[in-house]
């Protein structure tokens, strides 16, 4: 079996062997190098597929043949209303180099509502119950010349709790109700500015989702949705993405949308620190000499000035597909685009699934990845990058590197921190939780507040990450933590915890027996593991 | 302390719901003075007992508030109520944080009951706390002989451990469930209030304050 698993299948899967360099991993706002067992598979993301050389082109090109509708220009007409909305700053991961690709897709679109007579525009972010972009980031994200013309009175944030601002538009024919952004939903024309950087992004969900009040969103955002998701990566077998769908639709009776999606490749690192993504066993002489420097200059560093360092080096993704129109199909194509970029081929599940956690998560741009988000990123992203079967058999162990440091956000994460150190030392129960603490942080005036006015994510924020990793936490049989600075963050969660990586895998051969097959998915990766047997 | 009772909001008011503080209402009395001589002696001693005032908030609030009502000595009972609504409109309708509507209309949303605690004089809030739809409220309340301000609070005044004490008695009385409920303060001067009850709230806080909410992991809000 081992011999047979040590063929190399697919150029972004190795194995561990005798003569094998040890593999750099992310540990929080660090990284480690840690050598495997030999036999380990190694999963590494593809390599980024070539950008298309000119992206407003592309843009251009697909707005002016869009799928199953008619080009922008043609539904543009004097005097009317339009809204532009476009993801907020958890996409793309981390905050892509300037000029934003939304940048570019609002140059394209505003030149040609201008060129057709159309005033009447307002720009909203469908941040959801994300929390509201700073006037920094926004201005970052559409650039100074767009940020000037239309902030704040036509360029701003969606407001979930804005009720003379939303409306409801009707339930489905399961009866979930769908409240949306009143200006967005009662445009003559909406158009949707998409960056996909997951399959679970885009599609039905940037409206129906993005632009919604809590009510509408707490009935998919709940845990038996993501129980019956399997993954939520892979919509076709996603519960909550079926759930989307049928209030996206909802949307299409109310409104004509004309979608832009993009797809982006994976090259989420600048030349200085793409070795963070590549085989350890081909690094040359200089690669070396800058994993070297780039470990000593992070020993050096206080952890809150690492923090600071790897969010102020912006990803260099380049564009590689664009689609607009009518949202089905775009979002079918673009899918596409996503799975040649993401899809790696994987055959056999495996016993010991070992992921390094990076300063990275779409909620902590900016600030600290707090517990709960390292439980997001563990149960919730890393689990669930597989199509077809999870990449981790039922009842494997999760090995996991982190610091877990108790540390939160106050301005960004002022509900996770009550969520934490309040109730998870009653229950972990997802259903329990939701059935007696969601509503209360939901409506608790603070919270609101900090919300609306501050940049704090709603108080329902929290929940809903813990539900995110309902599956994973279902299907996992234990998680440790190698590395955790502290044992009470690791039993908060209901995991285990072991001083460094060495010992976190024996502990894990302890429990799934001597001859476990271990697979490491090498972070950061976006890459999604197409599972067969 | 009732564990069954309703939740309720307990806010401080000048900095926490408002801009203003008790300072402006001063001014805004001595600048309606009988005759221009009065309005220009208590004007400019106001102003000339601003940095004394200052010092003394900083040492303690129960000395800031002892000297500052002295301020008030002789003013006419019936000037300060005549001139109270004007002082609502002009002053302090103008002062009102923008997020103070929003953060009251949640509170009563889910059923808690809103109650004011400050260390302003009942008859200078009495219109706002119409306006603002506050069920309850505590204010301090002057002493008057034959018409004319003493320039003494009666007791209890409102301030720092006085305001938690009220409310503990209060929260007794009216079947308040202090775990469930909210406070919401400016000043570090009103950590007692801040520490009894559920949910503290530190709202556009002084420096003092701040810090101290972070360390205890309160929700820090900023309404203007």
């Amino acid at each position: 079996m081992a011999l047979q698993l040590r063929r190399k299948t697919h150029e972004s899967i190795i194995y561990i062997d005798k003569d094998s360099a040890p593999r750099i991993m992310p540990f929080g706002e660090d990284f480690i190098i840690e050598d495997l067992p030999i036999g380990t598979r190694v999963i590494y993301p593809n390599p980024p597929i070539k950008g298309l050389p000119n992206r407003e082109a592309a843009i251009r090109y697909a707005v002016n043949h869009p799928l199953e509708m008619e080009p922008l220009y043609a539904l543009l007409e004097p005097g009317m209303r339009v809204t532009i909305a476009m993801d907020d700053i958890s996409l793309p991961l981390p905050p892509m180099a300037t000029p934003d690709l939304r940048q570019t897709m609002l140059e394209v679109v505003l030149d040609m509502c201008g060129a057709n007579g159309v005033d009447d525009v307002h720009l909203i972010i469908a941040n959801s119950l994300h929390r509201k972009m700073t006037e920094w980031e926004m201005k970052r994200m559409v650039g100074n010349e767009i940020f000037n013309e239309y902030h704040p009175d036509r360029y701003y944030n969606h407001d979930a709790e804005d009720d003379d601002n939303l409306v409801t538009i009707g339930h489905t024919r399961h009866n979930e109700p769908l409240r949306v952004n009143k200006r967005a939903i009662e445009s003559d024309l909406l158009i949707y500015l998409n960056i996909n950087l997951v399959p679970m992004d885009g599609g039905h969900k940037s409206v129906a989702v993005g632009l919604c009040d809590y009510e509408s969103l707490r009935c998919h955002h709940e845990p038996q949705t993501i129980r019956d998701s399997n993954s939520y990566m892979d919509p076709p077998a996603s519960e909550l993405n079926h759930k989307v769908i049928r209030l996206g639709k909802l949307v299409d009776e109310h409104c004509k949308v004309f979608h832009i999606e993009t797809a982006l490749n994976n090259k989420m690192f600048s030349d200085g620190y793409d070795i963070l993504t590549r085989n350890e066993d081909e690094f040359s002489f200089g690669d070396r000499l800058k994993w070297e420097a780039m470990k000593r200059t992070f020993s050096k560093l206080p952890r809150a000035a690492r923090r600071k360092m790897l969010h102020a080096i912006p990803a260099q993704y380049e564009l590689i597909a664009c689609y607009a129109g009518k949202t089905e199909p775009v979002h079918e194509k673009i899918l596409e685009k996503n799975y040649q970029q993401y899809e790696i081929p994987v055959k056999g599940q495996c016993d010991i699934l070992i992921s390094g956690i990076p300063d990275i998560s779409p909620y902590n741009v900016y600030s600290a990845l707090n517990p709960l988000l390292v439980q997001v990123m563990a149960l919730g992203y890393h689990f669930n990058m597989y199509r077809n079967k999870p990449l981790l058999r039922d009842g494997g162990v999760m090995i996991i590197t982190h610091p877990c440091f108790d540390e939160f956000d106050h301005k960004f994460h002022a509900p996770y921190i009550e969520f934490f150190h309040r109730l998870l030392p009653e229950s972990r129960d997802a259903f329990y939780l939701r059935e007696k603490y969601e509503r209360e942080f939901a409506s608790n005036p603070a919270y609101i507040e900090m919300y609306r006015r501050g940049n704090a994510y709603h108080g329902a924020h929290p929940f809903f990450m813990w539900y995110w990793g309902e599956n994973g936490r279902q299907h996992i049989g234990k998680v440790i933590v190698a590395g955790a600075e502290n044992a009470h963050v690791p039993e908060m969660l209901g995991w285990e915890r072991a001083d460094n990586l060495t010992e976190a895998i024996a502990m894990a051969r302890s429990y799934m027996g001597r001859n476990a097959e271990i697979t490491m998915l090498h972070q950061p990766i976006i890459g999604l593991c197409s599972v067969t047997d | 302390m009732n564990k069954n009772g309703q939740a309720a909001a307990f806010y401080d008011l000048e900095g926490t719901l408002m801009s203003t503080n008790l300072v402006h209402t001063l001014a805004f009395y001595a600048k309606r003075q009988q005759g221009l001589w009065q309005t220009a002696k208590k004007s400019v001693g106001t102003l000339a007992r601003l940095p004394f005032f200052g010092v003394a908030d900083l040492y303690s609030r129960n000395v800031f508030n002892e000297v500052f009502f002295k301020s008030y000595a002789g003013f006419s009972h019936d000037r300060l109520r005549y001139f109270s609504d004007e002082l609502f409109e002009e002053v302090l309708k103008p002062a009102i944080f923008p997020g103070t509507y929003d953060l009251i209309a949640k509170g009563k949303k889910i059923g808690q009951r809103q109650i004011v605690i400050t260390g302003a004089l009942d008859f200078t809030i009495e219109r706002l706390m119409d306006y603002l739809g506050i069920d309850d409220y505590k204010a301090n309340h002057m002493e008057f002989v034959n018409g004319y301000s003493t320039g003494r609070i009666i007791p209890p005044v409102m301030a720092s451990a006085t305001k938690a004490q009220w409310i503990r008695e209060y929260a007794e009385r009216e079947n308040i469930n202090l775990s469930d409920s909210y406070a919401y303060s400016d000043s570090i001067s009103d950590l007692p209030m801040l520490s009894i009850v559920g949910h503290p709230v530190a709202v556009c806080p002084d420096f003092r304050l701040k810090q101290t909410a972070l360390q205890h992991d309160w929700a820090v809000l900023d309404l203007k």
